[in-house]
């Protein structure tokens, strides 16, 4: 067996297979399940290490060429795939419960083996050409063939294209960095591009005006699941950079910029949520605060940068899956989610409406919730470091509280006579209950991820030791 | 030496094409000018990549153009589709917008010949020019195909440098595969909603 082939092609040709030949009702069985079988097999077989089970003896191989390039997978990515196979699992599963075609569960399929790609190429600045042929898969993952397409689809399009050559010119240029590192022009220039670049690809602020508009214009579950996927990825990659280049993790200005990069999006996500009108707007600006907070960590101290980052990326994708679940619910029936049409639904939706709010209160960190241990986490070594970056870091956060507070309010605007009611399926109901638990088993103990993060740090030779 | 005009004739070519596309309103010239486009870009590939891979960007790209241009010519009601008017888009604005990206290209492609030797002066001249036109072509249009055209164009103008520092099949690949996706992406983008709903699906 080979583990480029099974993480990799495997689901890319699962998903291939699904969209053609599979019914709807079937497509999120198969798709769930085999992401489940692949997230148990990164988590109990080890890669690259020979097992004997009876007589017979397996072991899966690291590598393989293609085009006369590599693609591997290494022994410690094994709990890096087991978490994203396990929360793609979740989205699977949840398309059900959505309502989504089975359009979501190939293409997401396929999305994701391309992105696990992504991390497996050699050279790594490759990355850059899968996450863009990821990206052209996610849009037409957003738009069915009814809807006309929205000026947010065509602005992601955009963006991620334009990322792409600024992070391939950045990796040409840092090799050149590498072998005269006292050439501060060449630097300076590396530095700004691949900045560009990922300006460009995790939407740093002002870039980040596509976010609102697809949550507006689109599915908020599609939408959701590429707020999970193509930051989780992008910021791997980005850890991948600062774990080639020394400069990048010793240069106090880029540590500064970063940061200042990172407090601006997490500061103007939580205001500008706090001030929506719009319940899937305020999804978007919450992801926008997080994808700030996993920015900020990168300018935190190399040995921390690790061990935060994934703890802020596992809750983060139970917490959107989650939320964009609950908003698809809701969509049915209040097909703009503007609070004028939301009005009441409480007593409509009651498990819809508690999961999508503790799933947002879990997102601006709100004790016993799962972004609450990560986000003490962080405060703790921001409070360190620069007691300003702390304040608007928590000036984010409150942001995103009022938002919770504001969508409470209307969820439970309704007149006393109304009777209350659960219109949800019982899919829908399991699957929102099963999210509800995780979101307080890992906030309430944390220490359920420690099999998985012990060994996330030795992905990185450098950053993670 | 005749390589050196062809290279020369192609970066003529390149600002011809480049200049159709971000001017003229007419679809079937903008998509007949960026098929020339892509030979010019054949041309100047080819003095750092092997023939064969230059090749396959020209072919990618033609596919590209028959894609857009089949899907384009089975629509009838978008003749009149509304742009953004708060930028300003006459024609007038358009032809200055590309005096300066040959301007600037000019200024540019000597300092950057001297900071990275042997990529060639028509070949950094040839990416500039593309990647301005196509910078510019994004800036001033809301409409999906000239934004396509606008990505494809500045990818183009990409490939020409990057093709002289990275001479990769795999990279070739990509790129290839990239600039086919947005050809069908495009393509899809350009059909949906003009089919009726079949299902509630993706609610």
């Amino acid at each position: 067996m080979n583990a480029p082939l099974l993480w990799i092609a495997l689901p890319f040709i699962t998903g291939v297979l699904i969209l053609f030949f599979l019914r709807e009702r079937y497509s999120a069985l198969a798709g769930g399940g085999l992401s489940a079988i692949l997230a148990l097999i990164a988590l109990i077989i080890p890669i690259d290490t020979a097992l004997l089970i009876g007589s017979i003896s397996l072991k899966i191989s690291p590598s393989i060429q293609f085009f006369g390039r590599s693609f591997e997978l290494n022994t410690a990515d094994g709990p890096l795939l087991a978490i994203i196979f396990g929360i793609a699992t979740l989205w699977f599963f949840g398309t059900e419960a959505s309502g989504t075609a089975n359009r979501f569960v190939s293409l997401g399929l396929m999305i994701i083996s391309l992105l696990t790609a992504s991390i497996a190429v050699e050279p790594f600045l490759y990355a850059a050409l899968l996450l863009e042929i990821a990206a052209m898969l996610i849009v037409l993952l957003l738009v069915p063939a009814y809807q006309k397409p929205g000026r947010g689809v065509v602005r992601f399009l955009i963006y991620q294209t334009l990322a792409m050559p600024f992070i391939l010119f950045s990796g040409w240029m840092l090799a050149g960095v590498e072998s005269s590192p006292g050439d501060l022009s060449t630097t300076t220039q590396a530095g700004t591009i691949l900045g560009l670049g990922f300006a460009f690809l995790l939407a740093v602020f002002p870039l980040y005006n596509w976010i609102p508009m697809l949550m507006e214009e689109n599915s908020p579950y599609a939408t959701g699941f590429l707020l999970w996927v193509l930051p989780t990825f992008t910021v791997i990659f980005a850890l991948g950079f600062l774990d080639r280049y020394a400069w990048l993790r010793t240069s106090p200005q880029l540590a500064s910029a970063i940061q200042f990069a990172g407090v601006l999006m997490v500061a103007s996500g939580g205001i500008f949520a706090a001030l929506q009108r719009h319940i899937g707007r305020m999804l978007g600006y919450a992801s926008i605060a997080e994808t700030g907070l996993l920015i900020l960590i990168m300018g935190l101290k190399p040995s921390e940068i690790v061990n935060l980052t994934f703890l802020i990326l596992i809750p983060r994708g139970l917490a959107l899956a989650v939320w964009a679940l609950a908003l698809s619910i809701i969509k049915r029936l209040a097909y703009s989610l503007r609070f004028n049409e939301i009005q009441g639904l409480a007593r409509r939706y009651p498990l819809a409406v508690i999961a999508l709010l503790l799933a947002q209160l879990s997102m601006s960190g709100f004790p016993l919730l799962a972004g609450f241990p990560a986000r003490l986490a962080i405060w703790q070594e921001l409070a360190a470091q620069s007691l300003g970056i702390t304040v608007w870091v928590f000036a984010g956060s409150l942001g995103l509280l009022v938002a919770a507070i504001r969508t409470l309010a209307v969820f439970v605007m309704v007149d006393e006579e109304k009777k209350w009611g659960l219109n949800e399926s019982w899919v829908q109901s399991a699957m929102l209950g099963l999210g509800v638990i995780g979101l307080f088993i890992l906030g309430l103990f944390p220490q359920v991820l420690l099999p998985f993060m012990v060994n996330l740090p030795s992905l990185f030779d450098h950053i993670g030791q | 030496m005749t390589n050196e005009i062809i290279s020369w004739l192609s970066v003529g070519l390149i600002l011809a094409t480049s200049a159709t596309i971000l001017i003229n309103r007419d679809w079937r010239v903008s998509l007949g000018s960026l098929a020339v486009q892509y030979i010019a870009v054949f041309w100047l590939v080819s003095r750092h990549l092997p023939f064969v891979m230059g090749s396959v960007k020209l072919i990618a790209g033609w596919m590209v153009v028959a894609a857009l241009g089949m899907t384009r010519l089975g629509l009838t009601n978008l003749d009149r589709e509304e742009e953004d008017t708060f930028w300003p888009r006459g024609r007038w604005f358009r032809i200055i917008l590309i005096m300066i990206v040959a301007l600037v290209t000019a200024g540019a492609t000597p300092r950057i010949e001297a900071a990275i030797p042997g990529l060639g002066l028509p070949v950094i001249a040839g990416g500039l020019l593309l990647i301005g036109a196509g910078v510019f072509h994004l800036g001033v249009t809301s409409d999906l195909l000239r934004v396509i055209l606008g990505l494809l164009t500045m990818l183009a103008g990409f490939e020409i440098i990057y093709a002289a520092v990275e001479s990769s099949i795999l990279v070739t690949g990509f790129l290839a595969v990239t600039n086919l996706g947005l050809g069908i992406v495009g393509s899809y983008l350009l059909v949906a909603g003009s089919t009726p709903l079949e299902s509630g699906e993706d609610l």
